[in-house]
């Protein structure tokens, strides 16, 4: 009989080989347990890995799609990071990506009209005010007033979501666009521009790229990450060392809205190039899954962004060829992050497993 | 206002209240063992979804509540194996649980959108969530089982020094808790709905979480805060039917801000939070060398 009661002993360092190898393990038992689903719900186990891993990607307009929605994910979880590795739970990047595209989109709209250079950067930098502004609130409250960061950013999404949805059907609704809840289409200067002709990979992916370097030269070679990094270890020591904890709260989620916020503009005025209610596939909460699979290390996110990111255009294949509905993608996120937590014990653990209890 | 209006506004909040009374309470016994699962969300609508099929399939009350709680069960046996066993982040170990239930629950739930069932009358739920509350107070208040369980989420080295299984005691409470977030949600798509619509729950679930907060884990001030939310979502929908001249989306936005602002309050008071939660919350215990 299989034991499932394993037996521990404490490594003397944490186990550099298994650091690196978790994820892989943890994307090899999601494969694994998703045939086993898929052998449940009657598919022939190849065709159905096929559908959802290969198929997708098995042309250039597949890689562009794929990452169409990994520029988002990396960029998000990589600004999550911040959070993360400081120990503050941030789980509201869904609503500091929704602010963005408003605070962004909403410069996009009042220069729908107008052509220049200076629209995009513009719109860019609002994205980033109106994402970092939101991650303010719960920083300052967990700051000021004690409150749980984890409920407060949370509570931010729905509000957020609730905002747009104000300003789509009221003030900012397309005049022309009879009564279709969508706002008007930015000028062609308000949009990413394309990498490649026919394809939607668009200038986001390098702005996502700059974030993902920038992030990992501050944790590895600057001050800043090193505060982080002793914080997240052993808050005691971070005060005994004098390490302003405040401050680094504001700037953890400082950084962390900031990206999302981009993330939001850059999903606005790249492939969509207006407002609507449902402007994220729930980007800000599937970042977390990649945030974590990545390890909190931006080179780990980047490959992490692009698992994921296939787990979404496994899932619309799914539901397109096997008439799955496409919401199996969450699914997978969330078994890949349950095999991730569930192995990550390796990297400080020894296990064995009892004979008996 | 006339009495039946007032009466009738009663009756709503009590309605609509109970699902928040049951997944808090449910929380709350988790919490208080020393554990924090944030999976709640997910767990109720795994629970909703499984009451619901169940019901069209089989056309039992009965049977839609036994397996709603038996998935209650299982997504919560699922966490205390993660969290208890391979000692995981619990942060992190109950957002996959959330993120993992609304992807299965929109899964199975697929089919089943706007099928129509009988609805159950609810009266008999919300007597029950009532009594839960009652029995939840006594059991941690007035048995030594429950002092073992306080004792649990205060000490996990002292407890196990005195010889309580920490592990045991500890799996009991995430499977109270899931067992009451299935509950809640199978309330929710069987007596208040009563359909399955995919998020039902609407962020109930975290407002649970922020419940047990603001009951400074102490289960009869969980009807208190349960029921100054349930009268707030009430009344911003009463509001709204009134029509005062006011975009919908500002009183929809009530029971999230509600939440904020009495967080707000509450922990404020640093020491009073740090006096009220389990001394061992989000701990991992290991008892090995």
């Amino acid at each position: 009989m299989i034991n499932i009661l394993p037996e521990f002993k404490a490594r003397g360092n944490p186990s550099t080989l298994m650091n690196f190898l978790v994820p892989i393990i943890a994307v090899i038992l999601t494969i694994f347990t998703g045939s086993v689903i898929f052998v449940l719900m009657g598919f022939k186990p190849t065709f159905a890995l096929y559908t959802f891993f290969i198929s997708p990607i098995s042309n250039s307009y597949g890689i562009s799609e794929l990452l169409v929605k990994a520029t988002p994910l990396a960029l998000i979880a990589v600004g999550l990071a911040f959070c993360f590795k400081n120990n503050l739970y941030n789980i509201g990047a869904e609503g500091q990506l929704t602010m963005g595209a408003v605070f962004g989109g909403g410069i996009g709209i009042f220069f729908h009209d107008t052509s220049g250079v200076w629209v995009l950067p513009l719109m860019i930098v609002g994205g980033a005010i109106g994402g970092a502004l939101w991650g303010m609130i719960p920083a300052i409250l967990k700051v000021k007033f004690n409150t749980n960061e984890i409920l407060t950013s949370l509570m931010l999404v729905y509000i957020a979501l609730l905002i747009l949805d104000y300003l789509v059907v009221g003030p900012w609704k397309d005049p022309y666009g009879y009564s279709f809840p969508k706002t008007r289409s930015f000028s062609e200067s308000g949009r990413m521009p394309l990498l490649f002709q026919g394809l939607r990979v668009h200038f986001g992916i390098i702005i996502a790229l700059a974030a993902v370097f920038a992030s990992w030269f501050i944790f590895s070679k600057t001050m800043l990450g090193y505060q982080l990094k002793v914080t997240g270890f052993s808050p005691t020591a971070s005060k005994y060392a004098g390490f302003n904890q405040n401050n680094l709260i504001y700037i953890a989620f400082i950084f962390s809205g900031a990206f999302a916020g981009i993330a939001g503009l850059g999903e606005v005025s790249g492939p969509i190039g207006l407002l609507y209610r449902d402007i994220s596939p729930n980007y800000g909460f599937t970042a977390i899954i990649v945030a974590f699979l990545g390890r909190l290390n931006p080179i780990g996110i980047i490959f992490a962004s692009l698992v994921i990111a296939l787990t979404y255009l496994g899932a619309e294949d799914a539901q397109l060829f096997m008439q799955i509905p496409a919401a199996v993608g969450f699914v997978f996120q969330g078994l890949v992050l349950f095999f991730l937590l569930g192995t990550e014990l390796l990297v400080n653990y020894k296990i064995s497993f009892r004979s008996k209890l | 206002m006339n009495i039946d209006i007032l009466f009738g506004v009663i009756q709503i909040i009590l309605i609509a209240t109970t699902p928040l009374v049951f997944a808090a309470i449910g929380e709350l016994v988790t919490e208080k063992t020393g554990v924090l699962n944030l999976g709640v969300e997910g767990m109720m609508l795994v629970g909703a979804v499984s009451a619901f099929v169940t019901l069209v399939i089989t056309g039992s009350y009965i049977l839609a509540f036994l397996v709603s709680i038996l998935s209650g069960i299982l997504m919560s046996g699922l966490f205390a194996y993660l969290v208890l066993i391979l000692m995981s982040n619990q942060v992190a170990t109950g957002l996959a649980l959330t993120i993992f239930g609304i992807g299965l629950s929109s899964m199975i739930g697929k089919k089943y959108i706007g099928t129509p069932i009988t609805g159950l009358n609810p009266y008999f739920f919300v007597i029950l969530s009532f009594i839960i509350v009652f029995f939840v107070s006594y059991f941690f208040y007035k048995t030594k089982l429950g002092l073992i369980f306080r004792a649990v989420g205060e000490s996990h080295d002292s407890s196990h020094a005195l010889g309580y299984s920490v592990i045991k005691i500890r799996l009991l409470g995430i499977l109270f808790g899931g067992s009451m977030c299935a509950l809640a949600g199978s309330y929710m798509s069987i007596c208040y709905a009563p359909m399955w619509q995919e998020n039902m729950t609407a962020g109930r679930g975290w407002i649970a979480l922020a419940l047990v907060v603001f009951a400074t884990w102490k289960p009869g001030r969980i009807l208190i805060g349960a029921y100054i939310f349930g009268g707030v979502s009430i009344l911003q929908m009463n509001l709204q039917a009134w029509g005062l001249n006011f975009p919908g989306q500002f009183f929809n936005m009530a029971p999230y801000l509600a939440t904020m602002i009495v967080l707000i309050i509450i922990s404020s008071n640093r020491i009073r939070i740090k006096l009220s939660a389990p001394a061992s919350l989000t701990i991992p215990f290991f008892k090995g060398r």
